[in-house]
């Protein structure tokens, strides 16, 4: 197989509309020569499963602050598993309790990336991911 | 991935992870891809291509998302794919087309893929022209394709589409920008977007204008039409008049002639990127070093050393 591009969907799951981490993060993927496809404010989790089958990434990256995340991360998941897309690895951030973040993982998701976390420290996460 | 048999397979009947995974194959220029394209060619040609292409920020995936919302009303399929630009600095790239049609997802009958330009200049990716194929062979009925935001320059699109859209907005500049080469000349189809703005008016009358003053026949004509994506008006005129323009092609032979251009320009494409990769293969970058020494000295010319090259070339081809 030749080289193969990061290809990412950066989503924003639920009904928030803050969207300056999402695309903090988009940007910092992009620059770190990565294919970003931004999907935009209030998706649902089928939607973003379908999108990212049709976009044939290997990451979805979630970015929530309503609160919703304990609901909507573990649906984007199961709905991957459903579609038989488990091998697209999903990671989330937002305003998330820490207390959340080991029954987010037990669904699924691989990190979560809180307030205040360097943007190289989510590349590096990536870039660790892509070289297994 | 497993067998090409089996994946072909899998994407003619619409399966759209493999559809997605073909096109990854053809964006990584992996030699699968190309045994994939060769078995499902037979397949390809049903469907009609509709390239969309015009300034950043002139409305064209939001016109793009309106415009398969009608083709969608009339029971047809759409594959899209969506052009943005990849950095030239990063090779990275933000692909936001999919924003401006959000409720299109949900839907079955339409596959969207969105991709970067990966350094190709004339506002496609090289591996634009493949990924029409695997739609095409997976029974969409029509194929949109939406470039990169273009300048003045970008018309690899009239050489991968039947139909193409110009889409202007109001406000861009005076006539003599209608007077000018390059894209003024590839549109089937003008549209001017935008149109509750002011100007807009007076921008589809200097279009009308340029035709006018052009060399086409007065039926051959491209119209030119006013839409506001954003509400969708004028959105189902320019399906019919599209449609019209293929109709009219397809009975007058121009259809035909037209795919036989782009073949062979297709053919010629191929050929000299092959022709570029392996000269890439035979010289090495020392012998180019050394030679461009003798150049930067004046005890030879491009023209001298090019010549030795391609003599070198030939003799090793032999």
């Amino acid at each position: 197989m030749s080289e193969r591009k990061v290809r990412i969907l950066v989503a924003k799951p639920g009904l928030d509309g803050h969207d300056r981490g999402a695309k903090v993060v988009a940007r910092a993927l992009r620059d770190a020569g990565m294919e970003v496809i931004y999907t935009g404010l209030r998706q649902t989790p089928e939607q973003i499963v379908r999108a990212a089958i049709q976009e044939d990434v290997q990451f979805i990256g979630l970015s929530c602050l309503s609160g919703a995340h304990n609901h909507l991360f573990p649906k984007v998941t199961s709905l991957l598993e459903e579609s038989g897309a488990d091998d697209i690895i999903v990671f989330g951030g937002g305003v998330i309790p820490s207390d959340d973040i080991p029954f987010l993982k037990e669904k699924g998701i691989k990190e979560i990336f809180g307030p205040g976390t360097g943007t190289d420290k989510i590349i590096n996460f990536i870039n660790s991911l892509c070289d297994e | 991935m497993n067998n090409i048999q089996e994946f072909s397979k899998e994407i003619k009947k619409g399966n759209k992870r493999f559809i997605a995974k073909a096109i990854t194959l053809i964006e990584n220029e992996d030699k699968q891809a190309t045994e994939l394209i060769n078995s499902l060619y037979e397949f390809c040609g049903n469907a009609k291509t509709i390239g969309i292409t015009g300034p950043p920020g002139a409305g064209k995936s939001t016109l793009v998302g309106e415009l398969v919302k009608h083709i969608r009303s009339l029971d047809k399929t759409c594959g899209l794919i969506l052009v943005d630009p990849s950095s030239p600095f990063t090779g990275g790239a933000i692909l936001g087309d999919r924003i401006r049609m959000p409720e299109l997802t949900n839907d079955s009958g339409v596959f969207i893929r969105s991709m970067g330009t990966r350094g190709s200049l004339g506002g496609l990716a090289k591996a634009t022209r493949d990924s029409v194929k695997i739609l095409d062979a997976s029974g969409y009925d029509y194929v949109i394709i939406e470039t990169v935001g273009i300048g003045q320059a970008e018309t690899d699109i009239v050489q991968t589409a039947d139909a193409v859209v110009v889409v202007s907005v109001p406000g861009l500049g005076d006539h003599i920008q209608t007077l000018k080469a390059g894209i003024m000349e590839i549109a089937d189809l003008f549209v001017v977007n935008k149109a509750d703005k002011d100007g807009a008016p007076k921008t589809a009358r200097e279009l009308r204008l340029m035709i006018e003053m052009s060399n086409y026949a007065v039926e051959e004509r491209p119209p030119v039409l006013l839409t506001d994506a954003l509400s969708g008006t004028g959105i189902p005129e320019l399906f019919t008049k599209i449609e019209a323009f293929i109709e009219n092609n397809l009975k007058s032979g121009k259809f035909e002639s037209r795919r036989k251009e782009q073949l062979l320009f297709e053919i010629q494409d191929i050929l000299d990127y092959n022709v570029k990769k392996y000269i890439k293969t035979k010289i090495d970058k020392d012998f180019y070093k050394s030679k461009v020494e003798e150049i930067f000295n004046r005890e030879t010319t491009p023209y001298v050393v090019t010549e030795e090259l391609f003599n070198i070339l030939l003799n090793k081809g032999e």
